[in-house]
């Protein structure tokens, strides 16, 4: 099953295949570990659903709807 | 026993404790906070150990290398340029994983490196088992644990320092592996080295550290608490309104008895200077002794407590789930995430909000922030507001006053936040158009402040500015008041010929030409309006002998003050130009007159609409 990490129902895992980010914004997805391979995990949506937190090497971050939906994942 | 002084680079995550080790180690007092990039510019400070001279400098945190951003930029320029004797890496062991890659990196690139895994408190109360010997075996640098904040693990460090430039180890292997060389595209390429080395910081980590199942149960419980649709935004305002009440209800004693004892000395000190001529004397008491005597006192308990309440929600780490419940409102606003967190340290001085939206990458949502700042009130204007809402807007004393004041101050800050998001979305959409960027928030674990700690630092860091203030702009002032009301041009004091010339314009935005002259006197801080909206109307007045706000509100309604003139005050207290310090700071980070004159303008002309609107809703409607 392959889709975006936006579409991740909080609660459940996955993990990063690839990213549609070019450049900086790229590196910076890349940096705080969305890293294909990498195990991620949707934990927490803010009051709005938007944006959703998400835990990834250790840490959590939050990322909005149209930066997610920018990471391809595959569910496991 | 060498004269050379050492350096050494503190590099590491943002958020990891820095700014901790960095105070615990040269005994500096830098600001420290729980979220991530409160460190904008390099620190230095130095400390001395065992004969040895060392410069700490503390760089910016950093995810990476890469240099995205300036403060990478400036982390990555100093590491690679050598200046440095040993680069400390700074490493939170609840996040070791992510943590690890910046330390691979900086192997990369430097020797030597020794690694401090902080927050090895934070570790043990999560049930996480560290194994430090594997991971300096591994890695082939010294590794040393420590929980900073509690001082466990400095002296350790200092002598692994200390072994490091005297006789360092010869540097490990390339701890990077290059991976091979099929990849063709540039960003298969990054790809590639980036899962290589993400895959080295897993495998370390893994060594290192073992997490139990459930290690961040209850961060995830507070986060469902604290940011779920059903409970986030209630629990802030609660939180925020709790601040409130507290600092309104514990204010009000240590204010009276200030105040008691301050303008008790008015008459000794009025005898004490019994030699000088009387003109000089009243100069001296009645303008800036008594001017100085009620900024401390009515400022100073309010601002004393806030801060300090302030300080530990954000050292909980509940600052960045304050940008979490609120990035949804800003993105629509057409404003960087972050805003919301230099939105939040605008309550406690515009002045550090507006230098904070450093963290903010983008120009054009940098300058957004910038110029809605001061769109909050700070701690400053804080005890103008209570005062304000309490003497009008809330009848009776006690529990429920202090709690009907604390509810009408979380409304102002309501209205607060609503101006700065209708004033973003209109930057947005006009002067500075353009598309949100991407944006990122870490939510980092929630910490125990330190309590006493943190209250007592804060006391002592607010009574002390706001005595500093009291002598360096309260005093001034209140002489500068004093001459303007004893001077008299053609009969009639100075300061009667400047309201009465401020009043056309006064009596159309509903407060009078003495309230307005008390507002432009109040510009080198907001903190001494009152007091010299009071001098104003004592120096034409007789009443002497006032203390508390129950006398202040008789003085006010004598010199015409109606619930209208209450309403239309707080809201210029709310928005009107910032103060002095600020406007210097908007300039120096904006580096433009135009953006300055700009942020000036932009809460004038929003406050004087909206004063201008409530004085023809009161005379259309009453």
């Amino acid at each position: 099953m392959v889709s975006t990490l936006d579409q991740l129902p909080v609660g459940s895992s996955a993990t990063v295949s690839s990213l549609t980010f070019t450049g900086g914004k790229r590196r910076r997805m890349l940096d705080l570990g969305f890293v294909p391979g990498a195990a991620v995990s949707a934990l927490q949506a803010s009051p709005w659903g938007d944006p959703v937190a998400y835990g990834v090497s250790g840490a959590v971050i939050a990322l909005r709807r149209e930066d997610a939906a920018r990471i391809a994942i595959s569910g496991k | 026993m060498t004269d050379r002084t050492y350096t050494i680079a503190l590099a590491g995550n943002p958020n990891v404790g820095k700014s901790t080790l960095f105070n615990a180690l040269t005994h500096l007092h830098q600001h420290t906070g729980n979220w991530p990039g409160k460190t904008v510019a390099t620190a230095r400070g130095c400390f001395t150990y065992r004969g040895e001279q060392y410069t700490l400098v503390d760089l910016p945190g950093t995810y990476s290398l890469r240099a995205d951003s300036p403060e990478e930029e400036i982390a990555r320029d100093f590491i690679q340029s050598g200046a440095a004797d040993v680069t400390l890496v700074v490493a939170d062991a609840t996040c070791l994983e992510r943590n690890l890659n910046l330390v691979l990196q900086i192997m990369d690139s430097t020797h030597p490196v020794v690694l401090c895994v902080n927050l090895l408190d934070e570790a043990r109360k999560k049930g996480m088992i560290v194994d430090l010997t594997a991971l300096q075996d591994a890695l082939g640098v010294p590794v040393v644990g420590a929980a900073v904040r509690g001082g466990e693990g400095l002296d350790n460090l200092r002598e692994t320092l200390r072994q490091a430039v005297l006789h360092p180890l010869p540097p490990p292997q390339r701890p990077i592996p290059e991976p091979d060389g099929t990849c063709q595209l540039p960003e298969q390429r990054e790809d590639a080295r980036t899962a290589a080395l993400t895959a080295h910081a897993r495998s370390l980590a893994a060594l290192a550290i073992r997490v139990p199942e459930q290690a961040d149960r209850r961060d995830r419980r507070l986060d469902r608490l604290l940011t779920s649709r059903a409970t986030g935004i209630p629990a802030m305002l609660l939180l925020l309104g709790l601040v409130f009440w507290l600092t309104i209800a514990g204010a009000n004693v240590p204010s009276e008895l200030l105040s008691d004892l301050l303008l008790g000395f008015q008459e000794p000190l009025r005898a004490l200077l019994d030699f000088l001529p009387l003109s000089v004397q009243s100069a001296l008491v009645d303008g800036v002794y008594r001017t100085a005597a009620w900024v401390v006192s009515v400022m100073l308990p309010p601002m004393a407590i806030f801060f300090p309440l302030f300080t530990l929600l954000e050292d909980a780490g509940y600052l960045p789930r304050v940008a979490f419940n609120l990035d949804h409102a800003f993105r629509r606003a057409g404003a960087h995430g972050r805003q919301s967190l230099t939105m939040c340290m605008g309550l406690g001085c515009n002045a550090c909000g507006v230098m904070g939206c450093r963290i903010i990458d983008s120009p054009r949502e940098r300058l957004i922030a910038i110029l809605t700042n001061s769109f909050v009130p700070c701690n400053g204007r804080f005890p103008t507001l209570i005062a304000l809402l309490t003497m009008f807007f809330v009848t009776g004393s006690g529990l429920a006053a202090s709690l009907t004041s604390a509810a009408l101050l979380l409304g102002t800050i309501v209205l607060a936040v609503g101006m700065t998001l209708a004033v973003s979305k209109l930057l947005s959409h006009t002067v500075l158009k353009g598309a949100p960027s991407a944006f990122s928030l870490e939510l980092p674990p929630y910490r125990m402040p330190q309590v006493g700690k943190v209250l007592l630092r804060s006391l002592l860091d607010r009574t002390v500015f706001v005595l500093g203030r009291a002598v360096s702009v309260a005093a001034p002032a209140g002489l500068l008041i004093w001459l303007l009301g004893n001077i008299t041009v053609n009969g009639a004091p100075l300061l009667t010929a400047c309201a009465a010339f401020l009043d056309p314009l006064g009596s159309l935005m509903g407060l009078d030409g003495m309230i307005l002259l008390a507002f432009l006197l109040g510009f080198p801080a907001n903190e001494i309006v009152v007091p010299v909206l009071l001098m104003g109307y004592l120096a034409t007045g007789t009443l002497t002998g006032y203390t508390g706000l129950t006398e202040l509100k008789i003085l006010l309604i004598q010199n015409g003050w109606t619930m209208e003139t209450a309403l239309c005050a707080t809201i210029f207290m709310l928005f009107h130009f910032p103060c002095g310090t600020t406007t210097v700071t908007i300039y120096r980070e904006t580096g433009s007159l135009k953006w300055t004159l700009l942020a000036v303008l932009l809460p004038t002309l929003a406050g004087m609409a909206l004063c201008i609107g409530i004085h023809l809703a009161v005379i259309c409607f009453f």
